[in-house]
């Protein structure tokens, strides 16, 4: 008799740890052949909640780190990547439906996708800050801060590289994240938490919801303590219904285009502009 | 001690040639509104009536902004961006020639001292102009993409505390990025702007380029509705901003939201206490306290406390407050009888929840809208004085112990626009700008501005900057963005 394998129980991954949900919902996962694969968590309004009080908690470390620091944690998670290929393409595979090759070449530009951003973290201020010639005895000068916690809707497809490309940059930047992963295809989603767990990246800094994004975008948009959201995974109609209710923190929210960019980063980070005079 | 005695030194108001009357301007002409409404402007510190204003309403609107659309698609994005920066420069310079008439007029109208709208308000709106002017043509050069490209047409609404200053601060970076602009000023303060009209058809500006409606806050949410609209720069209070932000959540306007703020100004022990008592009193009664960015929670550490009120107090009794054309003047007049409602509502709110008020003995004009320098101390941090944004010259004194529980004070308010550090250690006071949760610090120095310098707020004192290389980036198209 051949052996039988050991299937993976897919969680969320909040403050880093590997919670199921707290409300005990689990949703059927199955591959493109229409057979079961995984049931993950189907993320609850706490669970939302837990994920920003660890978010916040996160941010005062995460968030004064040295950027180079962030930069070698963040290229750290591609090397960590990079060992665990074969299992996310796997998993690319039998959810997506994509050849071996076609998986492979989205796992290899999620790869990269960190590599990218990793070495934009110390270069931020030296692009977008400034030193301001204003008229007068002051030494005047502006540069980029992180704004806090940032929601991120990843598309369904590509799973991983959806993932990682709105994940990257809110963090590169200093900020701490509540991933709301691909609803038909989370799990490459929550082994890429198992990578971030094991990748030297502080934990609460990232935290993956598995769910609903219909379910779970409401209590994001109105919640006190998010402070930006990217709404790639949202509908048009979404992304409207969650700016109207996001106006009551004034949330930033962006939609982006796939390409990379440090205005990804930038996005989510203020200025700051400090004076002082000049004098004896 | 007696203080000296001034005698009066009244600026003329013959520089002034104020009309009876205005209509809009749209189209490059000054036009009669359809339906014939209008409201009148009056002078805060005597409530005369000063001109009949006309009230724009939708129909104006529509005209206006298919005025400022025709003349972006045909004049004003095929014009070379060197031939737009020369208007700007032009605007710029009628400016300067015409400062005095332009100072007066803002002081009629808003009530502010003569002192300050002529050298703050005015000369600061000329740089605007003169510094956007330059960037018209070097955009490629601001880091805001490769091939920076206009917007559009672009909705402004601005607020009565700096009426030219802010309307500088909307129009000259719209033009100089290539867009073209609908601006309504507010409804007390509307006559620098209109005078700002005469000043865009001597610098020859192509018409519909700039045009200025006026009217309240009913022609500004018809403006933020305007389907023809691409971009609102709105700078006004959070509940506003907000509201603005939910009517455009479905569309695809951008925006700009300058909004309120309850800065902290934190003094520490170490603090040059003459410096800081300036830079209190600055901070606070700077514009009667009009100011969005204004010192409005003082947070002194305990053990200068004494010294510090003591000498704010004598300090404070020093203050002039009268006739704003006056060139004496330190405090001018409450901009409307709203606005003086709102501060002496606040102010009873500091009485009965248990905080200490003290003002200086002074005699108010018994004509006109006035409220008199005022302190708070024994304010804690759950009192409405010490939360919400009062809007005039009522400082709210709350004290501290450690640097980080200034930090945490000062961080605790949804506003996040500017604050003020006074220490004479300068790891301390860069320790303490990099904790503050606030879009412009300053340290040993309070209510600064520079078209050069970066302007907004962090959390819900708005979205996005003003000024400097950075505001220009609100104007552009973003290269990364799916904006459309």
């Amino acid at each position: 008799m051949s052996r039988i394998d050991v299937n993976k129980t897919y969680k969320l991954f909040i403050g880093g740890a590997f919670p199921r949900s707290e409300s005990g919902r689990v949703y059927e996962v199955k591959g493109v052949n229409k057979k079961f694969i995984a049931n993950p968590a189907l993320a609850s309004r706490k669970d939302l909640r837990d994920s920003v009080v660890a978010a916040k908690s996160a941010f005062p470390g995460w968030s004064s780190a040295t950027a180079f620091n962030r930069g070698q944690v963040l290229y750290r998670i591609a090397e960590i990547m990079q060992g665990r290929s074969e299992q996310f393409i796997d998993e690319i595979c039998a959810l997506e439906g994509l050849s071996t090759k076609a998986a492979k070449s989205q796992v290899e530009e999620a790869i990269d996708t960190w590599v990218w951003y990793s070495g934009w973290c110390d270069k931020l201020s030296s692009i977008s800050g400034s030193l301001n010639q204003v008229s007068g005895p002051f030494y005047n000068f502006t540069s980029p801060e992180p704004l806090g916690i940032v929601a991120v809707f990843a598309e369904n497809k590509p799973s991983l590289l959806g993932a990682v490309r709105t994940i990257a940059p809110v963090i590169s930047g200093g900020n701490t994240v509540v991933l709301v992963a691909s609803e038909n295809y989370p799990l490459p989603a929550i082994t890429l938490s198992e990578v971030l767990a094991t990748s030297d990246l502080p934990a609460g800094v990232v935290n993956v919801l598995t769910g609903k994004t219909s379910e779970l975008a409401p209590w994001i948009a109105s919640h006190m303590e998010i402070d930006g959201v990217d709404v790639a995974g949202l509908s048009k109609k979404e992304e409207e219904e969650l700016k109207l209710l996001g106006a009551e923190n004034l949330k930033r929210v962006f939609r982006f285009k796939n390409a990379n960019s440090p205005e990804r980063i930038l996005s989510f980070m203020e200025q700051k502009t400090i004076w002082h005079p000049i004098g004896m | 001690m007696s203080n000296f005695e001034y005698a009066n030194a009244p600026e003329s108001k013959t520089i002034a040639k104020i009309s009876q009357s205005y209509d809009l301007f749209i189209g490059g002409k000054f036009v009669k509104p359809k339906k014939g409404k209008s409201f009148n402007t009056v002078n805060p510190a005597t409530e005369e009536v000063l001109a009949k204003i006309a009230y724009a309403d939708k129909l104006d609107i529509d005209l206006a902004v298919s005025s400022a659309r025709s003349a972006y698609t045909k004049v004003w994005s095929k014009l070379p961006a060197k031939e737009r920066g020369k208007y700007l420069y032009r605007i710029a310079r009628i400016l300067q020639e015409r400062a005095r008439e332009f100072a007066v007029v803002e002081t009629l109208d808003n009530g502010k001292p003569i002192r300050e709208s002529r050298d703050t308000d005015i000369p600061l709106a000329t740089a605007h102009f003169f510094y956007h002017a330059g960037w018209a043509d070097k955009l490629e050069f601001a880091g805001v993409g490769n091939n920076p490209k206009s917007l559009g047409v672009v909705g402004q609404i601005i607020p009565w505390n700096f009426p030219l200053l802010m309307l500088a601060w909307k129009i000259a970076p719209a033009l100089a990025t290539g867009n073209t602009v609908v601006l309504k000023p507010a409804e007390t303060t509307p006559l620098t702007a209109l005078l700002f009209a005469e000043v865009c058809q001597q610098a020859g500006l192509p018409d519909g380029v700039v045009n200025i409606i006026t009217g309240d806050g009913i022609t500004g949410a018809a403006l933020v509705n305007h389907p023809d609209i691409n971009k609102i720069a709105f700078t006004g209070s959070t509940e506003v901003g907000k509201a603005i932000a939910r009517s455009i959540s479905s569309t695809k306007k951008s925006a700009t939201l300058e909004l309120g703020g309850k800065a902290a100004n934190i003094v520490f022990e170490d603090a040059a206490i003459d410096e800081a008592v300036e830079g209190i009193v600055n901070g606070i009664f700077f514009n009667q306290g009009h100011v969005c960015c204004a010192g409005s929670r003082l947070l002194l550490q305990e053990n200068v406390m004494d010294e510090v009120l003591e000498k704010l107090k004598k300090r404070m009794s020093l203050i002039r407050v009268g006739d704003p054309m006056d060139k004496n003047t330190d405090l001018g007049a409450i901009n409307s009888s709203e606005q003086l409602k709102r501060i002496k509502d606040l102010a009873s709110a500091g009485d009965s929840e248990g905080a200490n008020r003290w003002s200086p003995e002074c005699k108010l004009p018994s004509k006109g809208y006035w409220f008199a320098p005022t302190i708070f101390t024994g304010v804690s941090q759950s009192h409405r004085i010490a939360r919400e944004e009062i809007f005039g010259p009522v400082l709210s004194v709350l004290t501290f112990r450690t640097p980080i529980e200034a930090i945490e004070k000062a961080n605790n308010t949804m506003y996040g626009l500017s604050a003020g550090i006074w220490s004479d250690k300068g790891s301390k006071i860069l320790w303490a700008a990099k904790q503050l949760k606030a879009g412009v610090i300053w340290s040993n120095t309070f209510n600064k501005f520079d078209p050069a310098s970066p302007f907004g707020g962090y959390k819900e004192s708005g979205w996005g900057r003003e000024g400097g290389r950075h505001g220009l980036a609100a104007y552009l198209e973003s290269d990364a963005k799916v904006n459309k």
